[in-house]
């Protein structure tokens, strides 16, 4: 089972996620932050990470660069959640690492859709 | 597959009423000259969540709203903007506005924009003060989403060698693409180094790819959008006829490419070169059809929607209403389960020993029985106890407002206070917790208005300008003790005195303690305020607080030395449901006292016993007299004892005073779950509540405050009071 990892400080953000991703027959492990992602990392492999970038105890941008270190995440697809639709944030989560990002505010479809262009 | 959202708005309104409160304590912390990064973050991201959330659950109001205020922080958090003292009274009032907006939204009714427009606006005019674009919430013109006729795109792809290793997989592009239209692709394998200087990591490949069928460029740029700044991208448009050559073309560069690879590619990338340049006026000329821009950017267009009719957005999805709800700590729901397992278990071995006929009930089993019982009683104790424990909450819940009012009093009222908040970790039940919010208010302001000293004053006294609140909270016993402490100027003796003279409360030669004095401020109709303020003259006096007070099982005093400060203390049940109750026997009756107004129970003599004026009895008990009260003649019941040392006095505490309520026997102390009589039958004075006792008796639960004004055991009091006077020394 494809196995996606949903980090967000938000806890309605991760349960929208959640519950979208697990309706579409996704298995998602959740973690409220940076650090809780890595325990999560350290304890399994993971097919997908999402990530908000703006966290307490550990950002989104951090995050994605400590999984990088990571030889089972080397080149795991990471999809930062952003609020910012200019560039700069995007080049900073290019340069941390992500894969690509989805702006935010998308809704329960708009996640699917760009989920299934990443995993196929 | 269509997810309905408005199931985690009920979430939404909590973590943002949560986020809030943090902000709300963050901004108090905030000094504007020092700002400390972790400070200014912890706001930024209470701000930026709600924004997040309230997008996508579609509340534009406060999207937008949210929008203007995450816009100043971040240029704050980036050290691009300084923040001044005037932004933070306006963050907090917009954290007010905010939690209306939210509190609005949670009661399933519709935001009037006007009442955060002038706040919003003030924003707006501080962001655009300097000259920073882009402030305009984000249904930024990007619209005009460009596209041609053309139906044929030739794609030159050359990513960058570490592409890769951000996760991003040409053939995943290449898949999207073929669903855009018919697509050809060409690998250029030009740059392949030799096999030794390999990276697995690197790409070196690059690709031509033709897409036939697809209209729309954006369309196609999306699907590279992210490894725009990670490759080299260009996009051409082929007329029709130009196509069928082109592909042949393609193929015939593939055979050559094997041959004379490096020169061909030297070439193919000047080419890209001169393409890329040209491209974005030749190509995107038109703006494309409106079907076309609204199917590509749902986003943009379900909020430019929203903000032309917010009102009927909102009104199309009323939020349920507000359920109440608590947050628990799992461990507690843990600890729970695990009791509730070991309840099984013990019910499982109960239910073994009935089995069988009664000729089977050895004496082993009995011994078994009483040990399986003992174990139920501890179950259901502990059980008891974390069933109650899911019901408190840390009194930093009804803490963390007072920083916000005391701020906002001391600006009004010209002091400078300091409030300190200790104990906030201690646990409270969620209903004593909710109707000590008020009290508590009260008394702050009370403390922070009357208390306080303005600093001219202080300073002239030899106290520091700033004045000092503190804000504590302790558990004692099964009690929660909060006192509000200040160090201010203490009560004024003489015009409480005044007062209480003038409202005939007291006679002008009563000799009163310091204490009785002190007490009388919770008399009601007592504001000693020189002028009334619209800070605490609000029309409840402390005679309110003490009721709220006492309607919770609780007590409140005050303690007080001129010049230094006061000290209000508040005691209070742990909750409401339970009571720490000793059982008393009177003829027939049961009855349960609150062990916390129990001081001692004693068997007197008859020579301890006085007679005063009016006919009271009293009880000299060391060196205090102490008014008797028959418990019996108060609620017209029979009582075994025929004379006062045949029965026992139970010494109880109510304000500050003892007496002695006369009993048969003392009973089992036991914790009583407490039945309203009210609702069960009607409001009895004297009596606070029943219980059912494991007999199944019904024993009421005496009110002491109420048995002993039906005793008359007050007038008792103030006639002692005069024979004290008369005779200082008890002998």
């Amino acid at each position: 089972m494809t196995k996606i990892l949903a980090v967000d400080d938000s806890a309605s953000m991760r349960q929208m996620v959640a519950f979208t991703l697990q309706g579409a027959g996704y298995d998602v492990v959740e973690a409220s932050d940076g650090l809780e992602a890595l325990s999560e990392a350290d304890k399994s492999g993971f097919d997908l990470v999402l990530s908000d970038v703006n966290m307490p105890n550990m950002d989104g941008l951090t995050l994605c660069k400590e999984l990088r270190t990571k030889p089972d995440f080397k080149y795991t697809p990471i999809l930062m959640l952003t609020t910012e639709s200019g560039g700069d944030k995007k080049m900073e989560g290019k340069q941390a690492g992500a894969t690509g990002w989805i702006v935010k505010p998308f809704n329960p479809e708009q996640l699917l859709k760009t989920i299934k262009k990443v995993l196929g | 597959m269509a997810v309905d959202v408005s199931q985690f708005y009920q979430v939404f309104f909590e973590e943002s009423l949560e986020g809030l409160d943090n902000m709300e304590s963050a901004l108090m912390a905030l000094d504007p000259q020092t700002i400390d990064a972790e400070t200014i973050n912890t706001i930024f991201r209470a701000a930026h969540s709600i924004k997040g959330g309230s997008a996508t659950f579609g509340f534009t109001e406060v999207a937008a709203f949210t929008h203007v205020l995450e816009t100043l922080l971040d240029e704050v958090r980036e050290g691009s903007r300084a923040l001044h003292a005037d932004h933070v009274d306006l963050l907090l009032r917009s954290v007010d506005a905010m939690r209306l907006m939210i509190e609005t939204l949670q009661a399933g009714d519709v935001i009037d924009p006007e009442d955060s427009k002038e706040l919003k606006e003030q924003f707006e005019a501080i962001l655009k003060g300097e000259s920073f674009a882009g402030v305009t919430p984000q249904v930024a013109e990007e619209q005009a989403a460009p596209s041609t006729q053309n139906s044929t795109w030739q794609i030159h792809f050359a990513p960058h060698p570490e592409m890769l290793i951000t996760g991003n997989e040409p053939i995943r592009m290449f898949r999207e693409l073929s669903e855009l239209g018919e697509l050809h692709v060409e690998c250029l394998t030009g740059e392949l180094p030799s096999f030794e200087s390999i990276s697995p990591d690197s790409c070196y490949l690059s690709w031509n790819l033709t897409l036939q069928g697809c209209e729309n460029l954006e369309e196609i740029k999306e699907v590279f959008e992210w490894v725009e700044d990670e490759a080299d991208i260009t996009y051409k448009s082929l007329k029709a006829d130009e196509v069928k050559d082109y592909i042949q073309n393609a193929v015939d560069a593939t055979g050559a490419d094997n041959t004379v690879a490096p020169a061909s590619d030297a070439n193919q990338f000047m080419v890209d070169s001169m393409l890329q340049s040209p491209k974005n006026e030749v190509e995107t000329p038109k703006a494309g059809p409106v079907e076309t821009v609204v199917k590509e950017q749902p986003n943009v267009e379900s909020i430019s929607k929203n903000n032309a009719a917010t009102t009927t957005t909102v009104a199309k999805t009323p939020p349920k209403p507000a359920e109440a709800s608590i947050r628990v700590g799992t461990d507690k729901i843990d600890q729970l389960i695990n009791l509730v397992g070991e309840l099984v278990i013990t019910q499982s071995m109960l239910g073994q020993l009935g089995e069988g006929d009664s000729e089977d009930f050895t004496q082993e089993k009995l011994l078994r029985l009483q040990e399986g019982l003992s174990q139920l009683e501890q179950n259901t104790r502990e059980l008891q106890e974390s069933v109650m424990r899911i019901r408190m909450l840390p009194i930093s819940f009804s803490f963390s407002r007072f920083p916000r009012m005391v701020r906002d009093l001391s600006q009004r009222l010209n002091k400078k206070i300091d409030l300190v908040l200790q104990g906030e970790q201690t646990e409270l039940d969620k209903t004593v917790m909710e109707k000590i919010g008020d009290p508590l208010v009260h008394l702050v302001r009370n403390s922070v208005d009357h208390g306080i000293e303005s600093p001219a004053d202080r300073v002239k006294a030899g106290k520091p300008e700033a004045g000092k609140v503190v804000l504590n909270a302790y558990h004692q016993g099964g009690n929660v003790v909060i006192e509000i402490k200040d160090d201010g100027a203490g009560l004024n003796r003489e015009r409480i005195l005044a007062k209480a003279i003038e409202n005939g409360v007291v006679q002008a030669g009563d000799s009163l303690t310091d204490e009785q004095i002190n007490d009388l401020i919770f008399q009601p109709g007592f504001s000693t305020a020189a002028e009334v303020s619209d800070v605490s003259g609000r029309g409840v006096g402390m005679d309110v607080v003490r009721r709220n007070i006492q309607e919770l099982n609780g007590t409140v005093d005050v303690k007080s030395v001129a010049g230094k400060g006061s000290t209000f203390t508040i005691r209070l049940p742990l909750t409401l449901a339970i009571l720490d109750g000793q059982l008393v026997r009177v003829g027939v009756e049961n009855y349960i006292f609150p062990l916390v107004s129990i001081v001692e129970s004693i068997q007197v003599n008859r020579n301890q016993l006085n007679r005063v004026a009016g006919g009271s009895q009293v009880l000299r008990l060391r060196n205090e007299y102490i008014p008797i009260v028959y418990l019996h003649e108060v609620y017209s019941t029979q009582a075994d004892f025929h004379s006062i040392e045949e029965g026992l006095v139970v010494v109880v505490e109510f304000e500050n005073n003892k007496f002695g309520i006369v009993v048969d026997d003392l009973l089992a102390q036991q914790q009583v779950v407490i039945k309203s009589l009210e609702t069960n039958y009607r409001r009895v004075e004297g009596v606070s509540g029943a219980t059912i006792l494991g007999d199944g008796q019904v024993a009421l639960i005496v009110d002491i405050a109420g048995l002993v004004k039906m005793g008359g055991a007050t007038q008792a009091l103030k006639q002692i009071e005069s024979m004290v006077k008369r005779q200082p020394k008890v002998a």
